[in-house]
């Protein structure tokens, strides 16, 4: 994946130079193992600066929103869909958006690394082909890398970009063979009590610090519900209450948009398994609608589709 | 040490609707427990927190003199959730006032010198306090010339209308009234905005302080005509507002730069200001 | 100052007695991660851990907590009238805390106790509070305390320093409040002079193994107007998406918002942590907002730590080092590159 690098550089070259976009919006060396930093390079001198490795999980999307500039941005499949959401949903026009999209092997999640060497500190993580290699203070471990991807990585179905201006490399082969629903069938098979239970464990831990709903693209309202204080939705203590509300207000804020890009979960300093909630969403839209978010530009979601002759009575 | 989160209890006496939009009422407030009244001592500039059960608490500029005894009063401008509640409370309700927090006006500093005062609309309330304190017979002496430039969008805009009228009858202090328009043809004072207004008749800055506190574009604009006049920074004194909480520079929100506007301020000097981050 | 050993297998004990006559407070393993809890039995500490994921300074600062309490029952003559809520504030103990976190209290304090205003509950927490610090063998590879004014046994803010050797630990008291919880064990003895040479060499290591980062002296000496106007805040904001995770996980962050909140004819005051990344923080009640821009809420953040609260306390910088916020930001601001930039003294365009 490392052969992006140049390919990202070259683009960002060739498309600044050309003063085809203001900025280029990708990401840089991080300054701690298994992290990259999104930057916005706009001058060519700078774009050496540019990076792919498999530590890009940050959705890129979550900075087109409402942009003014034209910008180039590198975009993996679950990033390209968020752009089309975007489209969708009017945060930014096409061309505005230069999509470098990168065909994605998934992206490694560094919980699981820390996880694997229990309490050993990683110094060095380094990338190669299918493993990685791993090593600190006095060890060096050498791992396979699809075992340590991210959860929503490991069962992502649409790993090239949906859209793109250009791509990075050859299209990579989309996994088919993977149950998208397996946990949510588990809560689904849960009593009423037991799925009580189940999520208020889950979200016990919330410091209500609201990094997934920042690192999320979809969350992009100029006054969240949880500011909104006429009239105020939602108390701001930790009482369980509000700490539920806010989380599932969230996830149906997001049903049938969310690509599940996993950036809240991976944003979330508690290690709260958030995806969750978006996940039994994302299940029921495609059920009953057979819709999955952002995979088409055409058409307008079922969400925000009215129809004279829809079935039910409420809406009428 | 009093625990400095907890609001006296007080009760409304009255409250006057000031302007003909009807959203600025001032209410005048009594203490429940004589104690605490005598805890309560303020200077003209300082402010006080609102407190409403249920609600929350809002900052309030304290728009009676330290000289009228037996009550508080606060003119507010509906804005918020508290606000809204406030205005909608009745003569009687028990609400609270957490204060009196924040500096004040540079009084004995200024102390044998003239006063410009320069207010612009709802601004005006710790400038009511202001003069109504260099009036009394106490402190009158203590100052030199005293003149107001005081200035709304028309006249039904103008807070404490009945004083203003008391006062432009005085021989002790010069009122500039003005608006920035008028179709009222009783209205005998002169139109045109605050900086104008000051331009013209301001007197000069020679052993002057100004204040003016008003809206942030009557401010932007009569600073310039200040320097012409020529006072200097230090003598050009300002008060700032902040969305705030705990009044008492705890809890973060209110800086400028290394100043916590509810506890360092809200008053400044432009002198103070000019080395502060232009971040309000 | 008193210096005692005591060995591994005697260790539940003397904390055993401590707990008889105190809550104490420890990390526990919860998640992936650890934080600070109550512990109520010896056998249940645990000290191999690097550092916690929320730093201890919900111990003494919760993230909500009921101020006052009032009544909005017509007819009842208190209606309206708030009343401090109760507290018992026993003694406490903190076991095993990192030095940096508790330096943070320290940096705090200025915050909360002054010489006009005091507030009650950090104050009385913090006076209840018994520090029982241990020093850091292997700090982080994020750790940068020793760029900011403290080291892996700095026993300034500590009542007790703990340095965790291979047959036991050596315990040396560092205030009043220590040598009482040391007079009192039994299980220990007079630390000898192998023992405080050993601690003593396993300190040395530890401080040598974290690099000086930056210089601190150039905080002072640059303008404050200078460095708000830095070009460099526009590459630092970039990545940051306005979360609240540095301000939550940082033990120095002390910003709070206080709010109402109302069941029935009952109410509360809350005091609630908040966070200077939120637009809401400082927005006016008119609509304008004097930190609308993300720019400028990041550099709020940083001018904060580094330049305001320096400037104003003639002490710090406000951050202890401890890594939490480059850990966890999800974006990968790194504090330690912020700082670098702030104290360079010439910013060389990236």
């Amino acid at each position: 994946m490392h052969a992006y690098t140049e390919k990202i550089r070259e683009a960002a070259q060739r498309l600044l130079t050309e003063k085809k976009v203001d900025a280029v919006i990708g990401f840089r060396h991080g300054t701690v193992p298994m992290m990259s930093e999104p930057v916005c390079v706009r001058h060519a001198d700078q774009v050496h600066q540019l990076v792919w490795n498999g530590f890009c999980g940050i959705n890129l999307a979550n900075y087109l929103a409402k942009r003014k500039d034209r910008v180039a941005v590198t975009a993996k499949g679950c990033d390209s869909r968020n752009i089309v959401i975007h489209l969708q949903e009017n945060q930014i026009r096409r061309d505005q958006v230069y999509i470098l999209g990168a065909p994605c092997h998934g992206m490694v999640d560094r919980r699981k690394v820390w996880e694997f060497l229990k309490g050993r500190e990683p110094l060095q993580v380094m990338e190669n082909g299918s493993s990685l290699k791993v090593s600190g203070k006095g060890f060096e471990e050498v791992l396979e890398r699809q075992a340590f991807l991210q959860d929503n990585c490991r069962i992502c179905t649409h790993r090239n970009p949906v859209i793109y201006d250009e791509l990075l490399g050859d299209p990579v082969p989309e996994q088919t063979d993977v149950d998208r629903y397996e946990d949510v069938r588990r809560v689904e098979a849960m009593d009423s009590e037991g799925r009580w239970r189940y999520f208020n464990d889950l979200i016990a831990s919330c410091i209500r610090c609201y990094a997934c709903r920042n690192a999320c693209p979809l969350c992009y309202c100029p006054t969240c519900f949880v500011d909104e204080s006429r009239p105020q939705w939602v108390g701001k203590t930790l009482d369980p209450t509000d700490t539920r509300t806010f989380h599932l207000l969230r996830a149906f804020h997001v049903a049938g948009r969310c690509t599940d890009c996993g950036s809240c979960e991976r944003a979330c300093p508690m290690s709260i398994p958030v995806r969750q909630f978006t996940k039994k969403l994302e299940k029921d839209v495609k059920e009953l609608y057979g819709y999955e978010a952002g995979v088409v530009v055409e058409g307008r979601p079922p969400l925000d589709t009215y129809r004279p002759d829809d079935p039910q009575d409420f809406i009428k | 040490m009093k625990n400095p989160y907890l609001p006296y209890p007080v009760r409304i006496q009255e409250i006057i609707t000031e302007t003909q939009d009807r959203n600025l009422k001032t209410f005048k407030l009594v203490f429940l427990n004589p104690e605490d009244e005598a805890g309560f001592v303020y200077m003209p500039g300082q402010f006080a927190e609102l407190s409403v059960a249920g609600q929350g608490e809002v900052p309030i500029g304290i728009a009676s003199s330290p000289t009228e005894k037996g009550f508080l009063m606060f003119t507010v401008n509906r804005v918020g959730r508290v606000t809204t509640y406030l205005h909608n409370m009745k003569p009687g309700d028990v609400m609270g006032v957490r204060g009196p927090l924040g500096n004040w006006y540079p009084w004995e500093e200024m102390k044998g010198k003239n006063v410009v005062i320069i207010g612009g609309g709802f601004a005006f309330t710790t400038l009511r306090s202001s003069i109504v304190w260099m009036l009394d017979p106490a402190h009158r002496k203590d100052y030199g010339d005293i003149t107001v430039v005081y200035g709304a969008r028309n006249p039904g805009m103008l807070l404490y209308k009945d004083e203003l009228v008391a006062w432009e009858q005085r021989d002790d202090i010069t009122m500039h009234l003005t608006v920035d328009a008028t179709d009222d043809p009783t209205w005998k004072y002169n139109v045109g905005f605050v900086p104008a207004v000051t331009k013209e008749k301001a007197p000069g800055a020679e052993n002057a302080y100004a204040i003016v506190c008003g809206p942030p574009i009557m401010i932007k604009f009569t600073l310039p005509v200040l320097t012409d006049l020529g006072f200097p920074p230090e003598r050009i004194i300002t008060s700032l507002e902040m969305r705030m909480k705990c009044g008492i520079g705890m809890c973060g929100r209110c800086n400028i730069g290394t100043e916590y506007v509810c506890k360092d301020g809200p008053v400044f000097s432009m002198e103070k200001l000019a080395t502060l981050p232009n971040e309000y | 100052m008193l210096k005692i050993f005591v060995p591994k297998d005697k260790m539940p004990r003397w904390i055993g007695r401590i707990m008889d006559g105190a809550r104490v407070f420890a990390p526990v393993k919860e998640g992936d991660g650890y934080r600070f809890r109550l512990v109520t039995r010896p056998d249940k500490l645990d000290f191999s851990y690097q550092n916690t994921r929320l730093s201890p300074k919900e111990l003494v600062h919760p993230p909500a907590e009921a101020m006052f309490s009032y009544s909005l029952k017509k007819g009842d003559p208190k209606a309206g009238i708030l009343e401090e809520i109760p507290k018992a504030l026993g003694t406490r103990v903190v076991m095993g805390i990192r030095p940096c976190d508790a330096k943070a209290f320290q940096l705090v304090d200025v915050n909360f106790v002054t010489d006009q205003y005091m507030d009650p509950w950090w104050q009385r927490r913090r006076q209840n509070t018994v520090l029982v610090g241990l020093g850091c063998h292997e700090p982080c590879s994020t750790c940068f305390c020793t760029s900011v004014g403290s080291g892996p046994f700095d026993a300034g803010a500590l009542d007790v320093l703990m340095t965790d050797l291979p047959e036991g630990y050596l315990l040396e008291a560092v205030t009043e409040a220590g040598r009482a919880l040391l007079a009192d064990a039994p299980e220990g003895a007079p630390a000898s002079d192998t023992v405080l040479t050993e601690a003593r060499f396993l300190a040395q290591q530890a401080e040598k193994a974290l690099p000086r980062l930056f210089m601190l002296d150039p905080l002072r000496e640059k303008a404050m107007t200078a460095l708000f106007q830095e070009a460099f805040w526009e590459e630092v904001q970039f990545a940051c998406i306005n979360c609240g995770t540095c301000t939550f996980l940082c033990p120095t962050c002390w910003c709070f918002d206080i709010q109402d909140e109302v069941h029935q004819q009952e109410g509360v005051r809350l005091r609630l942590w908040d966070s200077c990344m939120f637009p809401l923080f400082t927005l006016h009640g008119s609509g304008h907002n004097p930190r609308n821009q993300k720019l400028q809420r990041v550099r709020q953040r940083f001018m904060h730590k580094f330049k305001y609260y320096v400037d104003k306390y003639g002490n710090g910088p406000a951050c202890v080092g401890c890594g939490r916020c480059v850990q966890y930001c999800p974006v990968n601001i790194d504090i330690r590159r912020v700082a670098a930039m702030m104290t360079a003294s010439c910013v060389c365009p990236t």
